[in-house]
C-alpha cells in the first residue's frame, strides 16, 4: 500500500485510474475467534491501511484497556467493538467490513458468534466468491472446520483457503502443517473442495499476510494477500454460461415504450438476438438495451439492464428472458437442499412462499428425505427440520418456473421460504433438479386438515352468525363485512338466502320443520367451509335458539361469532323492504318470524348492533373490532 | 470481461431500488442534500431510465441547513422531474427548537427523528431508501439492506431477515415499514470516485472556499445566516474551509482545507484519514449513539 501511499500524494488523478478499474472479490472467513478470525480480519484492514486516525486512537485506547496484547494494538478490537451487541447481548447475522489494496477492492462477510452458526455462514458465503478457512495449528482439523467446509461447498464456493493461523506458536512447524494440510484434504474431497491452498500464518505477527515470512522458509506459495489479490473471480464462468434475465419491473413511461429490465443472471445479450420468454416460451428479439448514458451494444453478467423487445409480447416480472435456443428448463416440482432458518420449525404439508429470482410462488414442502448431520455428514431420518438444520426434501409449486440447478446457477436456482403469516425468512434453499412425472411428489404422508389449510389462507376460520328479524340489516351487514375482510386478503364466503334457497334447500319451504332444516343444513355447510379454511358469514333470521346452538356446535368453541342484528319490530317493519311483513299481516305468509312466529333472542352472543341507532356501516365496523378483539382477524 | 468494483456496485444498487419498486406500494427516497444522497438519486435516475424515479423525495428539514444544501435540493428535484416533499415538524416549529437553545441531541431527536417518523405516518410510506453505508460506522457494519420498522417504527434486532444472495423479502404487514440501503456496500472512497466519474452535481459546500468562521471548542462552525449566536469576543473570519459531511449548519464542523476539485477533496481524505463522521457532532454526545438513534428510528 505504500505505493500507493505515494501516488496518493503525488499524482492523484493517476491513482483514481487505478482504483478505478479495480475489480472486486466477495469473500467469507470461518472460524471462530479462538482461531483468531478476528485478529486476522483487523490485520487485514489494518495492513491495507484503511483505518482512519481516530479509528486508529480509539484502538490503541480500547487495546490498553482491554486488550490482550499487552499494550500492542489489538487487531481483534477492530472488528468485535459493537458496543450494542456487548451489552444487549444481540446476535449478530452477518457483519461485512471493506478495504483494498493496489489490486482489488474487497468485502469481508464477517459471521460472528457460535450460535446460528449455520444459518449465518450459509447467508454470509450466498454472495461471497471465496472462503478463508481458519484453522489453529495447535489443534489441527476440527469438528467445526468439517462443518464449516461442508456449508462452503453446499453454498457453491469453489475456490477455498486454509488458513493454518497461529504458526507462531507451533514454532512454525513444516511438520505440523503438513499434516494439518494432509488431514484436511482427505475431508475436504469427501465434500466435494477440489481447489484448496493451503497457508501456514500468524496473523497476530503477520507472517506470510502480505509477505513471505522468512519464519517459514519451506513454504513457497502465496501470502493470503497475494492469493486474494490474484484469486479468480467467477465471473468469466457466468458470462459464458447462456443468457438469463429474470424480469424485475417493467418500465412504461409511455404507451410506446415498454422496457424489461434486471440484472443479467449469466450470458450476454446484444441487440438483434433472439430470446424466448419463460415460461410462456414465447419467442421475440432485442431491439434495444437501453441506458441513461445511451444504448448499449452488449451487456454481461452482472450487469442491471433494460430491454425493449421488437415484438409486442406479454412479459411481466418473474418471467426469465433466455436466448432462443436455448432456453432453461421448466417444471413445478423439484427435489431441493433446504437450510432452515426460523425458531419455528419446518411443516410438511404447510405452504410457504417461495421467492427465486423475481418470481414468488406458493410452494409446499414434503417430509425430509433425511437430514445432514452438518458435523459429520451423516444422513439421518427426520420428520421436519428444525433451526440450522440442514435436509433434503421435495418442492411442490402451485405454477412453473424457469430454473438451473443450483450448482450450474446461484442466480437462477437459488432460493428463500417466507412464512405466509409472519413474513419473516425462515429457510433458504437451493434447487437441485426437477422431479419427473413419475417421481410425483406424494403427499399422503402429509395430513391436510383444518388447520393446514386454515394456515394456507394465513388466517383463523371461523362462522359470523348474523341473526336478527327480517328487514334488520343482517344481509347489509354481512356484505359490507365481507366486503372489508376481502381487502384484508381473507377468504371469505357469505351464505345467505339467495345462494342457499334456490339450490341446496330448494326443496324446503317455510313450515317449523323446514326451517328447522333450513338452518341445520346452512350450519352443516358452514361447518364445512370452516374445515376448509374459510370465514364463513351467514345471514339468516335463524330464529330458534335451539339451532343456532347445534350451529355453535358443529364448529370448534372460539369458531362461532354469534351476531345479533337487533333491531326492533316497528323498525324493521317500517322498513319491509320486500314487502314481506304486509303479506304477513294480511295473512298472506304463514309462520313469518314476529308476526305470527316467535323470534327466540339470543341470550349471550359475541356481539348486538342495532340499527335503529347505527348505521350498517357502523355495525360492520364494530364486527371488525369485535373479530379482532377475539383474535379471529389481526 | 471483468467488471469494475464501482459497476458491480452500481449494479447492485440499482438491481436493490427496483426491488423496491416492484415490491412496495408506496415508497419514497429520503433525501438529505449530502454527496450519499446525491449518489443514491443519480442511481435512482440510471435504475428507471427513461421514467423518472417513480418515488418522491422526501426532505425531513430541521430549517437549520446551510443555505447551499437548499438551492442544491431544489435544483435536483427539478432536474430529475421528481416529485419533492419536505417536512418540517410542526411541534419542533412550534417550540422554536433549534440548536443553540436545546442542544444537538433534542435539536436532532425532535426535527430529525420525530420528523422523520411524523413524515413517513403522514405520507403512508411502506419503504424509505436512505443513503447510510456499512462502512461509516462499526455498528452498521452488521446493517442489512432492508431493515425492518415496526408499525411504532422501532428497529427490533429480532424481526431483522437473513438476506441471501441478492434475493430480498420485502413482505410486511399493513402498519410496518422498511428502511432500504441501496449503497450499503459502497465506502467513502467509492461514493467519492462515482461521484468524479459520473460527474454527479453536490453541494459546493464539500469544496473549499473562504466561508466566515468562529471556532469553538476546536470545532470550525461556519456562521451561515443571521441566527448564528456568536458568544462573547467571538468574531467570524473568513478562513478556507471545506465539509467532509453536511448537516445542520450549527453542527457541521468544518476542516481548513485547499481542496477545491474533487481530486483534491479524494486525495485530502485518502491522506487526512480522519474518519467521516468524526465531522459530524451528533455522533459525540453518547458513546454507541448510532446504535440507540437507530433504535429510536433515525436512519
Amino acid at each position: 500500500m505504500s505505493n500507493a501511499s505515494d501516488l496518493i500524494a503525488s499524482d492523484i488523478e493517476a491513482y483514481l485510474r487505478q482504483h478505478e478499474h479495480k475489480s472486486l472479490l466477495r469473500f467469507i472467513t470461518c472460524g471462530s475467534v479462538d482461531d483468531g478470525k478476528s485478529t486476522l480480519i483487523g490485520r487485514l484492514l489494518f495492513d491495507a491501511k484503511m483505518l482512519f486516525e481516530d479509528q486508529l486512537a480509539a484502538i490503541e485506547a480500547d487495546s490498553k484497556k482491554w486488550g490482550t496484547q499487552g499494550g500492542d494494538i489489538d487487531f481483534a478490537l477492530l472488528v468485535d467493538g459493537l458496543a450494542a451487541e456487548r451489552e444487549q447481548g444481540i446476535t449478530i447475522d452477518v457483519a461485512y467490513r471493506y478495504f483494498s489494496t493496489d489490486q482489488r477492492k474487497f468485502i469481508v462477510a464477517d459471521t460472528p458468534g457460535h450460535e446460528q452458526y449455520t444459518r449465518n455462514m450459509i447467508t454470509g458465503a450466498s454472495t461471497a466468491d471465496v472462503a478463508v478457512i481458519l484453522i489453529d495449528a495447535r489443534r489441527g482439523v476440527l469438528t467445526q472446520t468439517r462443518r464449516h467446509s461442508f456449508l462452503v461447498s453446499l453454498i457453491g464456493i469453489r475456490s477455498v483457503v486454509l488458513a493454518i493461523n497461529k504458526m507462531d506458536l507451533v514454532d512454525y512447524d513444516e511438520a505440523v502443517f503438513n499434516r494439518i494440510v494432509a488431514d484436511y484434504r482427505v475431508f475436504a474431497q469427501q465434500v466435494g473442495l477440489e481447489d484448496i491452498t493451503a497457508i501456514p500464518l500468524s496473523a497476530l505477527k503477520g507472517d506470510n499476510m502480505l509477505q513471505q515470512s522468512a519464519r517459514t522458509p519451506w513454504y513457497t506459495g502465496p501470502t493470503l494477500m497475494g492469493w486474494l489479490e490474484t484469486v479468480e473471480v467467477d465471473e468469466e464462468r457466468r458470462q459464458r454460461a447462456p443468457m438469463r434475465l429474470g424480469v424485475q419491473w417493467v418500465n412504461r413511461p409511455n404507451l410506446d415504450f415498454r422496457g424489461f429490465t434486471g440484472r443479467l443472471a449469466s450470458g450476454e445479450v446484444r441487440p438483434g438476438d433472439r430470446v424466448r420468454i419463460q415460461p410462456s416460451g414465447r419467442e421475440s428479439t432485442v431491439a434495444r438495451i437501453v441506458s441513461a448514458d445511451g444504448d448499449l451494444p452488449l451487456a454481461i453478467a452482472g450487469d442491471s439492464i433494460t430491454l425493449t423487445l421488437t415484438d409486442e409480447v406479454d412479459v411481466s416480472r418473474g418471467d426469465v428472458i433466455s436466448g432462443a435456443d436455448d432456453p432453461p428448463e421448466v417444471a413445478d416440482q423439484f427435489e431441493a437442499t433446504l437450510v432452515w432458518m426460523s425458531e419455528e420449525p419446518m411443516y410438511p404439508g404447510r405452504v410457504y412462499l417461495l421467492k427465486i429470482g423475481t418470481r414468488t410462488v406458493n410452494a409446499t414442502i414434503t417430509e425430509p428425505k433425511y437430514r445432514i448431520n452438518v458435523n459429520t455428514l451423516e444422513r439421518l431420518a427426520a420428520k421436519q427440520l428444525t433451526l440450522n438444520e440442514i435436509g433434503e426434501v421435495n418442492l411442490s409449486l402451485d405454477r412453473q418456473i424457469a430454473f438451473e440447478p443450483y450448482t450450474v446457477s446461484r442466480e437462477m436456482g437459488g432460493f428463500i421460504l417466507i412464512d405466509r403469516q409472519s413474513n419473516a425468512t425462515v429457510g433458504a434453499g437451493m434447487l437441485r433438479f426437477a422431479l419427473r412425472r413419475a417421481h410425483n411428489i406424494h403427499l399422503q404422508h402429509v395430513d391436510v386438515n383444518k388447520a393446514a389449510r386454515a394456515a394456507q389462507k394465513g388466517q383463523r376460520p371461523c362462522v359470523v352468525w348474523f341473526t336478527g328479524l327480517s328487514g334488520a340489516g343482517k344481509s347489509t351487514i354481512a356484505n359490507l363485512l365481507e366486503k372489508r375482510l376481502h381487502a384484508e386478503g381473507r377468504h371469505t364466503y357469505l351464505l345467505d338466502g339467495d345462494n342457499v334457497r334456490h339450490g341446496l334447500n330448494r326443496d324446503l319451504g317455510f313450515t317449523e320443520a323446514d326451517r328447522v332444516e333450513n338452518i341445520r343444513r346452512v350450519a352443516e355447510v358452514a361447518g364445512l367451509m370452516v374445515d376448509a379454511g374459510l370465514i364463513v358469514i351467514t345471514a339468516f333470521i335463524s330464529p330458534f335458539r335451539a339451532e343456532r346452538a347445534i350451529a355453535r356446535g358443529r364448529v370448534a368453541e372460539d369458531e362461532f361469532v354469534e351476531v345479533h342484528v337487533d333491531t326492533p319490530l316497528d323498525v324493521a317493519e317500517q322498513r319491509d323492504v320486500k314487502g314481506l311483513y304486509k303479506k304477513a299481516r294480511r295473512g298472506e305468509l304463514k309462520n313469518f318470524t314476529g308476526i305470527d312466529s316467535p323470534y327466540e333472542a339470543p341470550e349471550d352472543p359475541e356481539l348486538r348492533v342495532n340499527t335503529a341507532e347505527i348505521t350498517a356501516e357502523e355495525a360492520a365496523d364494530m364486527v371488525v373490532a369485535r373479530l379482532r378483539e377475539l383474535g379471529v382477524i389481526a | 470481461m471483468n467488471r469494475t468494483h464501482l459497476q458491480r456496485l452500481e449494479a447492485e444498487s440499482i438491481h436493490i431500488l427496483r426491488e423496491v419498486v416492484a415490491e412496495c406500494e408506496r415508497p419514497v427516497m429520503m433525501y438529505s442534500i449530502g454527496k450519499d444522497s446525491a449518489t443514491m438519486l443519480h442511481l435512482a435516475r440510471k435504475a428507471f431510465y427513461p421514467s423518472p424515479p417513480p418515488f418522491p423525495l422526501l426532505h425531513v428539514d430541521t430549517t437549520w441547513k446551510f443555505r447551499d444544501m437548499y438551492a442544491m435540493r431544489d435544483r435536483m428535484a427539478r432536474e430529475t422531474g421528481t416529485e419533492l416533499l419536505v417536512w418540517q415538524n410542526p411541534e419542533a416549529k412550534a417550540q422554536g427548537i433549534n440548536p443553540f437553545d436545546h442542544g444537538s441531541q433534542v435539536h436532532t431527536d425532535t426535527w430529525k427523528t420525530q420528523g422523520l417518523k411524523q413524515a413517513l405516518d403522514h405520507y403512508g410510506f411502506d419503504a424509505a431508501f436512505g443513503g447510510a453505508r456499512r462502512d461509516e460506522e462499526k455498528s452498521r457494519a452488521k446493517e442489512r439492506v432492508f431493515s425492518f420498522r415496526s408499525d411504532q417504527h422501532r428497529w427490533d434486532p429480532k424481526a431483522q431477515r437473513p438476506e441471501l444472495w441478492s434475493l430480498y423479502n420485502a413482505r410486511k404487514r399493513a402498519g410496518e415499514s422498511i428502511r432500504v440501503f441501496p449503497i450499503s456496500n459502497w465506502t467513502e472512497l467509492d461514493v467519492w470516485q462515482y461521484i468524479y466519474l459520473e460527474d454527479i452535481p453536490i453541494v459546493p459546500l464539500y469544496f473549499a472556499a473562504e466561508r466566515p468562521v468562529v471556532e469553538r471548542n476546536g470545532t470550525l462552525l461556519m456562521v451561515d445566516d443571521e441566527r448564528f449566536r456568536l458568544r462573547p469576543g467571538e468574531q467570524p473570519v473568513p478562513r478556507k474551509i471545506r465539509f467532509r459531511t453536511l448537516g445542520c449548519y450549527p453542527l457541521s464542523g468544518a476542516i481548513e482545507s485547499g481542496a477545491d476539485t474533487l481530486p483534491a477533496i479524494i486525495q485530502e481524505m485518502l491522506l487526512a484519514r480522519t474518519s467521516e463522521r468524526q465531522g459530524r457532532m451528533i455522533d459525540h454526545d453518547e458513546s454507541a449513539s448510532m446504535e440507540k438513534k437507530k433504535q429510536e428510528g433515525y436512519f
